[in-house]
């Protein structure tokens, strides 16, 4: 099958300043993606750049196997059948939520309009705020309203900008998954723009991250934080710490823990210095265990404790404990290492503290 | 711990009973302001009660028609005018990008500096048949008199297009506020459901900028109701010249003020409509949270948006400007000489006798209305601001009935107990003409002190309180000196707006007092429009210092100084 959208080394900048580079990703119909990065990254702009709002300096962006930007043209973002969910949503005040939702619709005549109004209505329970205006509806209920315009239309992609930002943390995920249901019934190639990787988590079925208008890795939302393939995506997708391990041979690594092996990019040559990645749920607490390490900083989360643990080396790790493990500062607790994949690169002096975020 | 209770109670109980009694005070002042400055109002509704003269009967069955047809086409013409002049270039300036619109922006705002009359004048002087323009025509194609057509600037049309070429800066600067507030996500929204750059105008950004085109219309229609001069000029008979040619012409002060007091229903009129279309307007705007960003233009496209923008610059205010000038220099010599020295000592006087009786008792009335917590303060601080949708004319009328009257009283009455005569003490001095200006143009000063005091957190008074300060002296060492360039900003509105204030001057000046606006109008009724180009370029370079105030606060803060009642 081919591809719903190609987007082939797009560059691209704003007031001279680069601000996406060589960005290349592919998506299959009906696939959600997430699109995570730090500010500044360069999300928002490949958002618009897919709608046409700003033109591309290089590269090109295929929708459906139809050529929407290039270098020399862009065409224009109302031709280009594609949604777009906004930041701030942008209903349209003076509209109800019915004429906001049916603003898309103009090429269908009175009564396909109507039905396919109702339709979305009913996807996004709304049905019985058709006659409302925006705002005289929740925040939650305008988020819908929002999808449902978007929707309406039947774009080939559907863009959400941070659709979410404005939601407390309680309803964020509870929307996210809400929301992914209406895009898998509508079979809608969507992706989604956020710095909250739990929304990623919950929406996406391939997420990527980006780091100055390049996409760091596109992949698996289980790849992308088990199997990060940079240390800037191990660090900013998820937990963990550092920790200075030795390549012994192919498949095993010299640690403070001990010997662990498993697989791991071969490129590493034995004898090699490097760093392994390793998450707090790679450590379980265990009272039994010989490697002991002092509890440095501790955080409550309710159903388990997250820890700060300094090794004797001085390097610290994080490990989750049940939350019925209550140890104090400065006392020492057994951990083991429990890694199932090796997550190892090239050592980094610098950055190798873990830190309670 | 009892004598701490106390301490803590006392203040409280303190507080209640000091509060009870600024409020009366309060209250008691600006009832007494209030009601003096409606007194013109109240005088010209009275006016209906009043059993009708011949003289109205004869007008009503002759020109009243004629008068209300006339104020109504005017009236819809210059909104229609100003509705295409501020509205295309609003838009051009808050959402397109073109060269030279940073410059466009303000630029845009200068022929705001022609009073309506000046302008009408100075085409006048430059269309009509032996001026600059036919007669070039005429030298090139060999032409007589009745050999062309030429259209007759002096028309109802005329009229039309010379008020629309000044007033429509109302109409551009609140829609281009409300244009540049609206978020830049409605716009690519409509886009991304299929909707090209004009069908979004028309479905989206301009259904939403509504109430700003309604408020800007509003000030246009009371400004053109309120204009005696140009319509004057082109003898186009609508209610200010008929007010004018009743009591003057006629004798007749009853019918006049009753012809007066249909203009008022008719202006009440206009301003409920307006604060009723807002009411109904019950959406707010989502909160702006991207920046603005403007379409790019192709070359041509830009060109293009240049030049509309260039057409009211130059119609409005750089081809009328530029013609003063000439004229001015020509005139100079003859016109710069001791009398229009007087000229501008009475003008400059009068605007600061004016200015001051505004600044403070706006002042008071807004720190008034801050600090008293009375329900009725508000009301009535509201009501002392409706001055400035009443057309100076009505307020002439209306301040020249009470007060003859008060005069005649006052002197019958020391005739009778000691003999002397008090003569003309308001009707024939300053008095009244002061007054007049100030119960047309307190609202401008209202406004303006009010949005700054606004500005002050209520926390600033409450900490003030704390740490000790009565209400006079929170208001001299906190409020004051955060309101100054409130207070100026004003000042400096008033002061120009009764430079160019034209009837009520007209209207209300003593014996033998000018003003620039006077006299400016007086030579062009005798047809010297040459020699009226110093005073009238003069008014108009004053005037072009609040445009430059103006759009600095737009720059800052957004917002209009709110010239409306």
């Amino acid at each position: 099958m081919a591809a719903k959208l190609d987007v082939r080394n797009v560059s691209a900048n704003l007031q001279n300043e680069s601000i996406l580079r060589n960005v290349s990703l592919k998506l299959e119909p009906a696939c959600i993606a997430a699109i995570m990065g730090p500010s500044g990254c360069g999300k928002t702009t490949l958002l618009r750049a897919l709608a046409g709002f700003l033109p591309v300096s290089s590269g090109e962006i295929h929708v459906h196997e139809k050529l929407l930007s290039t270098s020399q043209f862009t065409l224009a973002p109302e031709n280009r059948h594609i949604g777009m969910m906004f930041q701030d949503l942008a209903l349209f005040p003076h509209l109800t939520v019915r004429q906001n939702i049916s603003f898309g619709l103009k090429s269908l005549n009175g009564g396909d309009k109507r039905t396919r109004t109702r339709q979305v209505l009913e996807l996004t329970e709304l049905d019985h705020q058709g006659g409302k205006y925006p705002h005289q509806l929740s925040s939650g209920q305008q988020q819908r309203v929002a999808l449902a315009r978007a929707l309406a239309p039947k774009p080939e992609i559907l863009l959400l900008d941070e659709p979410f930002s404005n939601l407390d943390p309680d309803l964020r995920e509870q929307m996210a998954t809400g929301v992914r249901k209406i895009l898998k019934h509508e079979d809608v190639t969507a992706i989604l723009v956020t710095h909250d990787q739990h929304e990623a988590f919950a929406m996406a079925d391939e997420v990527g991250v980006m780091l100055d208008g390049r996409v760091e890795q596109w992949d698996s939302a289980y790849n992308i934080y088990h199997k990060p393939r940079t240390r800037f995506v191990a660090d900013f997708v998820g937990l963990g710490s550092m920790v200075p391990a030795k390549v012994l041979d192919a498949c095993t690594l010299e640690t403070e823990f001990g010997q662990v092996s498993g697989d791991f990019d071969p490129s590493f040559t034995s004898g090699q210095e490097v760093d392994l990645l390793v998450r707090p749920d790679d450590i379980p607490h265990d009272d039994s265990s010989p490697i002991t390490a002092l509890v440095e900083e501790k955080r409550f989360r309710g159903a388990e404790f997250l820890y700060k643990l300094r090794l004797r080396s001085g390097n610290f790790v994080l490990c989750y404990a049940p939350s019925h493990h209550n140890h104090q500062i400065g006392e020492p607790i057994g951990i083991k290492l429990d890694l199932e994949h090796l997550v190892v690169f090239a050592r980094n002096p610098t950055e190798r503290a873990g830190n309670l975020r | 711990m009892n004598l701490g209770h106390d301490a803590l109670v006392r203040p409280g109980l303190g507080q209640r009973s000091w509060q009870q009694k600024s409020n009366l005070g309060w209250l008691f002042c600006t009832a007494c302001t209030t009601l003096l400055l409606s007194i013109p109002i109240i005088t010209v509704l009275y006016s209906i009660l009043l059993p009708r003269s011949e003289v109205w009967l004869h007008l009503r069955s002759t020109v009243l028609p004629d008068y209300i047809l006339n104020s109504f086409v005017l009236a819809a013409g210059v909104c229609l005018g100003t509705c295409l002049l501020g509205i295309t270039t609003a838009w051009l300036c808050s959402t397109c990008s073109f060269p030279g619109r940073r410059l466009f922006s303000w630029a845009l705002l200068l022929p705001l500096a022609f009073p309506p009359y000046i302008i009408a004048y100075t085409y006048t002087g430059m269309l009509d048949f032996a001026g600059p323009v036919q007669t070039s025509i005429r030298n090139f194609f060999g032409w007589e008199y009745g050999d062309y057509w030429f259209p007759e600037i002096r028309s109802i049309g005329g009229a039309i297009v010379m008020i629309s070429l000044v007033l429509y800066p109302y109409v551009y600067l609140l829609v281009r506020t409300a244009f540049s507030e609206q978020s830049a996500s409605l716009r690519e929204a409509s886009h991304t459901l299929g909707t090209g750059v004009y069908k979004t105008f028309f479905t989206i950004i301009l259904p939403l900028a509504r109430p700003a085109i309604v408020a800007g219309l509003t000030l246009v229609v009371m400004e053109t109701l309120a204009d005696y001069g140009t319509v004057h000029y082109f003898s186009v008979p609508t209610f200010t010249t008929g007010i004018f040619r009743t009591w003057f012409g006629l004798g007749d002060r009853i019918a006049a003020t009753q012809l007066a007091s249909i203009l008022l229903l008719c202006v009440f009129a206009v301003l409920l409509a307006e604060r009723y279309s807002r009411k109904t307007v019950r959406y707010q705007n989502p909160t702006k949270t991207q920046k603005f960003r403007y379409y790019p233009l192709s070359t041509t496209k830009a060109i293009l948006a240049t030049g509309i923008c260039c057409i009211p610059i130059f119609l409005g205010f750089i081809i009328p400007a530029f013609q003063l000038s000439i004229w001015a220099m020509h005139t100079a010599s003859e016109m710069i000489n001791m009398s229009f020295l007087v000229l501008i000592y009475n003008t400059v006087l009068l605007a600061v006798m004016v200015t001051m009786t505004v600044v403070i008792a706006a002042t008071l009335l807004a720190y008034g209305k801050r600090v008293s917590t009375h329900f009725s303060i508000p009301y009535a601080v509201n009501l002392s601001a409706t001055g400035y949708a009443v057309p100076g004319i009505i307020i002439a009328v209306g301040v020249l009935l009470p007060f003859a009257w008060l005069d005649n009283t006052l002197d019958t009455w020391l005739q009778q107990k000691f003999g002397i005569s008090s003569g003309l003490i308001l009707t024939g001095t300053l008095a009244s003409l002061v007054f007049a200006h100030v119960v047309r143009f307190m609202a401008i000063g209202l406004n303006s002190v009010d949005a700054s005091l606004a500005k002050i957190h209520r926390s600033i008074d409450d900490a003030a309180q704390l740490l000790g300060h009565k209400t006079f002296d929170r208001f001299a060492s906190i409020h004051l000196p955060m309101i100054r360039s409130g207070i100026f900003t004003a000042a400096l509105l008033v002061f120009v707006e009764v430079i160019k204030e034209l009837p009520a001057t007209l209207v209300l000046r003593p014996f033998d007092f000018n003003t620039l606006a006077v006299r400016t109008y007086e030579l062009a009724s005798d047809e010297r429009l040459a020699d009226a180009a110093c005073s009238a370029l003069l008014i108009v370079v004053i005037s072009i210092l609040p445009i430059l105030v103006l759009n600095r606060s737009i720059a800052q803060a957004g917002v209009l100084h709110g010239s409306q009642a």
